[in-house]
C-alpha cells in the first residue's frame, strides 16, 4: 500500500534541552488507522505536532503525500486535520461559525452544506447556534473533530481522542473513526488506552522516551509478542506445589484451587503435555482447563518496562 | 496567497467586535464624550483660544489619537493573545497560512476596528464642539497609518505577552502617559522650557501634532517630521514582528 506520511530520522530537542524524539522513522500507509501508543511524555504529541506544523523539528524530515512539511507546508497542511488533546476552543464562539472559521483557515471557500453534513454526522446540528461554553465536554470534543474535518482532510490526527470521554461516546467516536477510514481518510491517533488501539487500529506503533520501540499490525503484534497462559482449576485446594511440579513456572492462585502456566504458543515444546502428565502423577484432579492470550496491554507494559 | 484564510481571520476578529460591542465601541465613545464634556465644554469655556481655535476643538485631535493608539494596541494584542491563552492558536499554526497572511488578518481587523471607533469619535466630537478639518485626505491618511502602525505594535505585544498583566503593561504604563504628556490637551509651548525639550523625546508628540495639523493647518511640529516619525515607527514595528516570528512566533516551539 502507498505511504501517505513518511517520517525519516526525526529528532526534537526543546530549548530546555529535553529530547522529546530520538531518530524516529515511520511510514504511515494510505487509508490505514495507526495508533501511536505510549505512556505520558513518550513523545506522541510532539511527533504529531511536528507533522502538523505546530512544532519545529530539530533534525530529520517528514513528507505528506510526498510533499515536505517545511518546504511545501501549504500542500501538506491543507491535507491534514488535527484534533488536539486539550479542548482548545474559544468559549464564546458559536458552533457553526467556529467550524466554518477553521475551513476558511485552510484556504477553502465557505461551504455551509458541508458544515451542516459534518455537524449532523457528529450529532451537533442541534447545537449549531449554541456557544461553545454551553456544551458538555464530549460535545466540545466533537466540535474539535468537526473543525478538523471541515476542510476535507485526507489525513486526520487525533491526539488522545478518548481523554475524558465517557464509554458511550468513546464507542461512538470509534465508529466515526472507522467511517472516516471507509471514506478514504488515513487516521493517526495517539492514545494510552490500549483497548482503543486494539479496537480500531490496523497497526500500532509503541513510543517510549522519544524512541519508536515497535511498529506492527495489531493482531500480528499480539500473536508474535504475546504469551499464552494455561489456567487450571483443581478439584481440591493444594497447600504447596508438589515436588515434581517445582520445575514448571507455575503460579498458585485462588487459595490453591487454581494454577496458571505461561507458555509460548509458537515454541515447539510448550510443556503442556508433560505438565498435565506430572500433575496426574502428583495425584491432582483437574476440574477445568482454559487458555488465555496475553493482551496488547501486557505487551505494551512489557515493552515499556524493558525500555526503562 | 491564502485569501480565504485572511478573510477567515479578519471576519473572525470583526465578529469578536460585534460580540463585545459595548467594550469595543461604547466604552471609548463614552469615555471620549466625558473628556469633551469636562475638558471641552466645562473647563474649555474658561480657556482662551489656542492657535486660533477654541480649546474644545483643539483637544479633538489629541483625544482622537489617544483612542486610536490605545484601541489599536489593545485590539490586536488581545486578538493574538486570546487564542494563545485558550490554546486555539493551534489551528492558526497548523493551517496552510504564511506569517504574513496571519499578520494581515489580525492587524487588518484591528486597524479596521480602530478606524471605526475613530470615525465614531469624530462624529461624537461634532456634537460637543465645532469641528473643522482643513486637510481631510491627510487626516484620513494619518488615521489609517496610525491604526495600522499601532495595531502592528499591539500584535507584537500580544505575541510577546505570556499573561494578561504583561498584555496591559505597555498600553497602561507607557502609551497612556505618553499620550497625556504628548500635548493632547495642551500645546508644547505652554510647558516650561525644560519640559518642552523633554517633550521632543516623546514620539507621541509628533503623532498628535501631525493629526492636529491636518485639522487646523498649524501645530507645534512640522507635518513632514510627524509623518516621517510615524513611518519610522511603522518600519520599527514591521522589523520587530518579523524578528519575533522568525524566532518561532513567540508561540511555536
Amino acid at each position: 500500500m502507498q505511504n501517505i506520511v513518511s517520517i525519516k530520522n526525526l529528532t526534537k530537542i526543546y530549548d530546555n534541552d529535553f529530547q522529546a524524539l530520538r531518530d524516529i522513522s515511520l511510514d504511515i500507509k494510505k487509508n490505514e488507522i495507526i495508533a501511536l501508543l505510549g505512556p505520558n511524555g513518550a513523545g506522541k504529541t510532539t511527533l504529531i505536532s511536528i507533522i502538523c506544523g505546530i512544532v519545529i523539528p530539530t533534525s530529520g524530515s517528514v513528507t505528506v503525500d510526498e510533499f515536505d512539511i517545511i518546504k511545501d507546508y501549504r500542500e501538506t497542511r491543507s491535507q491534514i486535520g488535527l484534533v488536539p488533546q486539550e479542548l482548545s476552543l474559544e468559549q464564546f464562539e458559536y458552533v457553526f461559525n467556529n467550524v466554518s472559521y477553521t475551513r476558511g483557515l485552510y484556504g477553502k471557500a465557505p461551504n455551509p452544506s458541508l458544515i451542516k453534513k459534518i455537524l449532523k454526522d457528529l450529532s451537533l446540528w442541534d447545537k449549531r447556534n449554541s456557544r461553545i461554553n454551553e456544551l458538555s465536554g464530549g460535545m466540545k470534543r466533537r466540535v474539535l473533530i468537526a473543525k478538523a474535518l471541515s476542510h476535507e482532510p485526507s489525513v486526520l490526527f487525533l491526539d488522545e481522542p478518548s481523554a475524558g470521554v465517557d464509554v458511550e461516546l468513546r464507542q461512538e467516536m470509534w465508529e466515526t473513526i472507522k467511517d472516516l477510514r471507509k471514506s478514504g481518510v488515513t487516521v493517526i491517533l495517539t492514545t494510552h488506552y490500549i483497548e482503543e488501539a486494539e479496537a480500531i487500529a490496523d497497526r500500532v506503533a509503541v513510543i517510549n522516551k522519544g524512541e519508536l520501540l515497535v511498529v506492527d499490525n495489531t493482531s500480528d503484534l499480539v500473536q508474535s509478542m504475546g504469551q499464552k497462559t494455561l489456567l487450571i482449576d483443581l478439584h481440591d485446594a493444594i497447600e504447596s506445589l508438589p515436588l515434581n511440579l517445582k520445575n514448571y513456572n507455575l503460579t498458585v492462585l485462588n487459595d490453591g484451587l487454581s494454577l496458571s502456566y505461561n507458555y509460548d504458543s509458537k515454541s515447539k515444546q510448550t510443556g503442556i503435555t508433560s505438565l498435565l502428565q506430572d500433575m496426574k502423577e502428583a495425584g491432582l484432579r483437574l476440574k477445568d482447563i482454559k487458555t488465555e492470550q496475553s493482551s496488547l496491554e501486557n505487551i505494551f507494559v512489557e515493552l515499556v518496562r524493558e525500555n526503562k | 496567497m491564502n485569501y480565504y484564510a485572511i478573510r477567515a481571520i479578519y471576519l473572525h476578529e470583526m465578529d469578536r467586535m460585534r460580540r463585545t460591542i459595548g467594550q469595543s465601541i461604547l466604552s471609548p465613545v463614552i469615555s471620549t464624550s466625558l473628556y469633551f464634556i469636562v475638558f471641552g465644554s466645562v473647563i474649555g469655556s474658561m480657556i482662551p483660544e489656542l492657535n486660533g481655535v477654541s480649546y474644545g476643538s483643539f483637544i479633538v485631535p489629541g483625544l482622537l489619537m489617544l483612542t486610536l493608539l490605545t484601541q489599536s494596541i489593545s485590539n490586536s494584542a488581545f486578538g493574538i493573545f486570546f487564542p494563545k491563552f485558550t490554546g486555539s492558536i493551534y489551528e492558526v499554526l497548523a493551517a496552510p497560512i504564511s506569517s504574513l497572511e496571519v499578520i494581515i488578518g489580525f492587524v487588518g481587523a484591528s486597524a479596521t476596528k480602530s478606524l471605526i471607533v475613530g470615525i465614531i469619535i469624530l462624529i461624537t466630537a461634532s456634537f460637543f464642539v465645532e469641528l473643522k478639518i482643513q486637510y481631510p485626505i491627510l487626516m484620513l491618511f494619518l488615521l489609517i497609518l496610525t491604526c495600522l502602525t499601532f495595531s502592528l505594535f499591539g500584535f507584537l505585544i500580544g505575541l510577546l505577552s505570556n499573561n494578561f498583566e504583561q498584555l496591559q503593561v505597555v498600553p497602561l504604563i507607557i502609551i497612556t502617559p505618553l499620550v497625556f504628556l504628548g500635548g493632547s490637551l495642551y500645546t508644547i509651548e505652554m510647558l516650561p522650557e525644560f519640559w518642552q525639550k523633554v517633550s521632543y523625546f516623546n514620539p507621541v508628540v509628533y503623532l498628535i501634532n501631525g493629526m492636529r495639523w491636518s485639522f487646523y493647518g498649524s501645530s507645534d511640529i512640522n507635518i513632514f517630521i510627524s509623518i516621517i516619525s510615524l513611518v519610522i515607527f511603522l518600519i520599527t514595528c514591521i522589523v520587530g514582528v518579523a524578528i519575533v516570528i522568525s524566532k518561532g512566533y513567540g508561540i511555536k516551539n
